[in-house]
């Protein structure tokens, strides 16, 4: 990210930051601060509420209003806090392991009310932060302290279980592809609804190491060689699918209200205002 | 010279290196980026290395060069 950005949006004395060497979650970190730049958002008009895990972590570095909060809990705090001042654009950073496995109800409900948020799904893929156990994102037949036998367990695609649940806005990127990153994080700042970007990013020290590709730019490769854009996803078939994943925006839909201003209507027609 | 390095914030994770499209940068045996031998003129400013450094430890100063 430009230097202009960091001296601009991170608390100073903070750097280095904690995440081992080659960790995507900087670059990430990266991609949603200059996302909000773009947009040109007053830092001020910025709530940025974490849970607990790696990426979480990222909340402590940029000056925004910002929490750390409970493991799998940010989504209902940043609800209340957007119910309760509904004009702050509230960023939501989660990891695969805080946002499916222990905020796994929480998501899902959020994405049903389609409250405005923007919630960034971190995917390193493995509880980073705890020593590598498998989350319910970790790739079926990978290794983890969890299972050194290899995962036996399907995982979530988390953005079809979001837009299952009634999410509005849903796409993803990877550590790699930082342009379409930003770009698709600023799409989900935009959109008037519930928005899940899924950031598919490297954690070379408990994944990359379990899975013997733990050099961080290898992974990030994988990365590159893996992702495929959504129109061209679109026509492809089930055998070329195999072992590659869309990237892009891959749904938007804006025919739900948005909960605040539900919300907002139910408090007028309580005190007898007319809509 | 075209590119700036904070040191102090670099962990030699080396993704720079690895994806420079002209093979200017390289890791030391400190751990740490730097432009390598005989490469100091061949930066093209693409940013490829700014944009991904996960540490924020590499800018492109374009037109310094």
């Amino acid at each position: 990210m430009k230097e202009a950005l960091v001296e601009k949006y991170f608390r100073a004395g903070h750097l280095p930051h904690l995440w081992c060497p080659g960790c995507g979650n900087g670059t990430v970190l990266g991609a949603i601060v200059t996302a909000i730049d773009n947009r040109g958002i007053d830092k001020n008009d910025v709530a940025f509420i974490s849970g607990i895990g790696c990426s979480s972590r990222s909340s402590g570095y940029v000056d925004f209003n910002t929490a750390n909060t409970v493991h799998g809990r940010a989504l209902p705090i940043a609800t209340g806090l957007k119910m309760a001042n509904p004009k702050l654009n509230v960023i939501v950073a989660s990891g695969d392991g805080d946002c499916s496995a222990i905020g796994g109800n929480h998501l899902i409900h959020a994405a049903r009310r389609n409250v405005d948020l923007t919630l960034i799904v971190f995917n390193n893929s493995i509880y980073g932060m705890t020593g590598g156990q498998y989350s319910p994102l970790t790739p079926v037949g990978s290794r983890a302290t969890t299972a050194p036998y290899l995962t036996i367990e399907p995982a979530f695609d988390i953005l079809d279980l979001a837009r299952a649940a009634g999410a509005t806005f849903t796409a993803r990127a990877t550590s790699y592809h930082v342009p379409l990153l930003t770009s698709v994080i600023e799409k989900g700042i935009a959109h008037k609804g519930f928005s899940v970007i899924e950031a598919v990013t490297a954690c070379p020290t408990n994944f990359g190491r379990q899975n013997k590709i733990a050099a961080p730019a290898l992974m990030m490769a994988w990365q590159r060689d893996h992702a495929v854009m959504k129109a061209k996803w679109d026509t492809m078939t089930d055998a070329e699918r195999e072992g590659k994943f869309p990237v892009g925006v891959l749904s938007e839909r804006n025919d739900v209200k948005e909960y605040t201003e539900a919300y907002d209507e139910i408090i007028r027609r309580a005190q007898g205002v007319s809509a | 010279m075209a590119l700036k390095f904070v040191t102090a914030r670099c962990k030699g994770c080396g993704i720079c290196a690895y994806f420079c499209p002209k093979k200017v940068l390289t890791v030391t045996e400190l751990n740490k980026a730097a432009i390598a031998e005989g490469k100091e003129n061949d930066c093209i400013e693409c940013g490829q290395c700014e944009m991904r450094c996960p540490d924020y430890a590499i800018f492109v100063e374009r037109g310094a060069k």
